[in-house]
């Protein structure tokens, strides 16, 4: 990919890459982005219409209810456990697997991918077998006064089994086809183990990085499947957002559930306003790496 | 500062398949020595291992009368360059040639303006002044060749070693490059060892060659005697082509064109 971005300049053919026609271009064009509109831009302009229909003194007063507060703070609190967590451990993850030959390597990369094929259910119904009252672990639990099930850490475990794959899915294969060179290069001028991670490793996968904690973000604060089956939905307590959201719409309190469902959808378009800025802060050291996403 | 580089017996295996079988090779201080061989000869590995790069399986290294197991890859102070340079992109080239010793310990590490002068030098010395500001991706193939060179030459290396220094440049470039290396090393008097499969490279550039076949050393010596006792018939055949290139030179008379291909 760097070879070909920096050879873009020079590649100016005067042939086009396709030999159909203009028309059978527009409609392709056309029937893309009808797509992208039908199945994209219109439920995000549904959530706010539904939000606002009765006005912004309706939507701010939904805001103000303490239950959704609640939610809001609980989502909040989740993912600034689990996305650190994530981050941090599918680093640690995804250096081990590309930089160092050991056994057991396949077994890992398999483990990694697997909250991704198992359905979100699945993998909150393993914490309630594990830590519930009838679980595994459950009566050592409650002899020792330790809430997990239908508690805020049962919530934080389920969401980051959910989204631990993000990150290092990202990584991966970038570090993969990165290499070692500039590893050893750094040894070999007698970098310790540490700094060259810090100096040399972290910049080179700093933009991948960034783009799956965000990804990991993204799906933290709106998980609901395995989060739903740990959390025993009590109001004010243990009710993230989108399963805010869902009590709300079946109660028929249709503006409060698009309100908080509007502020989630605002959440997410805040994280993707955070990464158009940080590619344009640095867009200068971006084009210098030529390395893009 | 140069020292002998002595290697004893060293192996190395790659699972089943052996890729050193038991070499040894003295370079003395200050020399400049080509490890040459076809793909698969071990050439490559035999730096890795000197540099420590790869654990051999048996044998030893000593740099002087130091064992070089007994000495961590810091200590070990080698300037290695690789084949494909593997310079930090993300950075300067200021930066890069900088690393080595900005990453000492803080009790050993010289000062910002320290720093500053040594690169400045080294770029001069490598002939790149005012490419500091730039990155790997704005320079030449030659011109990454000599950044990775002076980051090497940074830390003052015990020994230098460069696998493929020509390998990923065109045939013209190669030549100045060549040329220039030489009276580097005659200047900086760094003992050097540099892999390549070019025997032309070899014949050219180095004080003595080692010829490897098979994870073993056939011959060592200079061109001269390489070419006027080749020890065993790969050597015959492995040299014929720059054997038949000198005789012509030889027939001919005039001074000039002996160089030329």
């Amino acid at each position: 990919m760097a070879m070909s971005d920096r050879f873009l300049p020079l590649a100016h053919t005067p042939e086009r890459a396709t030999s159909e026609t203009a028309l059978t271009r527009a409609v392709l064009i056309a029937i893309a982005l009808l797509f992208l509109a039908a199945v994209l831009f219109l439920p995000l302009v549904t959530v706010f219409m539904e939000a606002l229909r009765k006005g912004w003194g309706t939507l701010f007063e939904s805001f103000s209810d303490p239950d959704t507060l609640a939610a809001v703070r609980l989502t909040l609190i989740v993912a600034a456990i689990a996305v650190p967590f994530n981050a941090i451990v599918g680093l640690a993850a995804s250096w081990a697997i590309a930089k160092f030959e050991f056994k057991g390597k396949n077994l890992l990369l398999t483990l990694i991918d697997l909250p991704f094929s198992i359905s979100p259910v699945i993998s909150g119904l393993v914490f309630v077998l594990l830590f519930g009252a009838q679980g595994w672990l459950g009566p050592w639990l409650v002899a020792h006064d330790i809430q997990i099930i239908f508690a805020v850490p049962g919530i934080v475990l389920a969401t980051v089994l959910v989204t631990f794959p993000f990150v290092a899915r990202e990584l991966i294969p970038l570090m993969q086809s990165q290499g070692t060179s500039e590893e050893e290069a750094a040894l070999m001028l007698g970098a310790s183990g540490w700094y060259t991670f810090l100096h040399v490793t972290l910049p080179n996968v700093k933009w991948a990085l960034l783009y799956g904690v965000l990804l990991c973000n993204a799906r933290a604060m709106g998980e609901f499947g395995a989060v739903s089956v740990v959390s025993g939905h009590i109001r004010g307590l243990t009710n993230t957002m989108p399963l805010h959201i869902e009590i709300l719409y079946n109660e028929y309190n249709f503006v409060g559930a698009f309100a908080v469902a509007s502020l989630l959808a605002c959440l997410a378009l805040l994280t993707l306003l955070a990464k158009s800025l940080l590619e344009w802060r640095f867009s200068d050291e971006l084009a210098a790496t030529a390395r893009r996403h | 500062m140069s020292v002998p580089v002595r290697v004893r017996n060293l192996e190395k295996n790659f699972g089943r398949y052996p890729a050193l079988k038991g070499v040894s090779l003295d370079v003395e201080a200050g020399e400049l020595v080509a490890l040459l061989g076809p793909s698969g000869s071990g050439k490559t590995t035999l730096l890795r291992a000197i540099a420590g790069l790869e654990q051999a399986d048996g044998g030893q290294v000593l740099f002087g009368d130091i064992d070089a197991n007994s000495l961590s890859l810091r200590e070990r102070r080698i300037g290695f360059v690789f084949q494909q340079y593997a310079l930090f992109k993300h950075m300067t080239v200021f930066d890069n040639i900088a690393f080595g010793l900005r990453a000492r310990p803080r009790s050993s590490r010289p000062s910002e303006a320290a720093i500053k002068s040594r690169v400045l030098d080294l770029l001069h010395l490598v002939q790149l002044d005012g490419l500091e500001v730039r990155y790997p991706a704005q320079l030449s193939g030659g011109q990454r060749q000599r950044v990775a060179l002076a980051r090497a030459l940074a830390i003052e290396p015990r020994v230098l070693l460069l696998d493929e220094p020509f390998g990923a440049l065109d045939a013209r470039v190669r030549k100045d490059l060549r040329k220039w290396l030489r009276e580097l090393h005659q200047r900086t008097g760094h003992t050097t060892l540099f892999v390549t499969h070019d025997q032309d490279e070899a014949f050219e550039l180095a004080d003595r060659i080692a010829i490897l076949d098979k994870g073993c050393i056939e011959q060592v010596g200079t061109a001269a005697e390489i070419l006027e006792h080749p020890a065993t018939p790969f050597i015959d055949s492995f040299i014929e082509g720059i054997a038949r290139r000198e005789a012509q030179a030889r027939d001919w008379t005039k001074p000039h064109v002996v160089a030329s291909r």
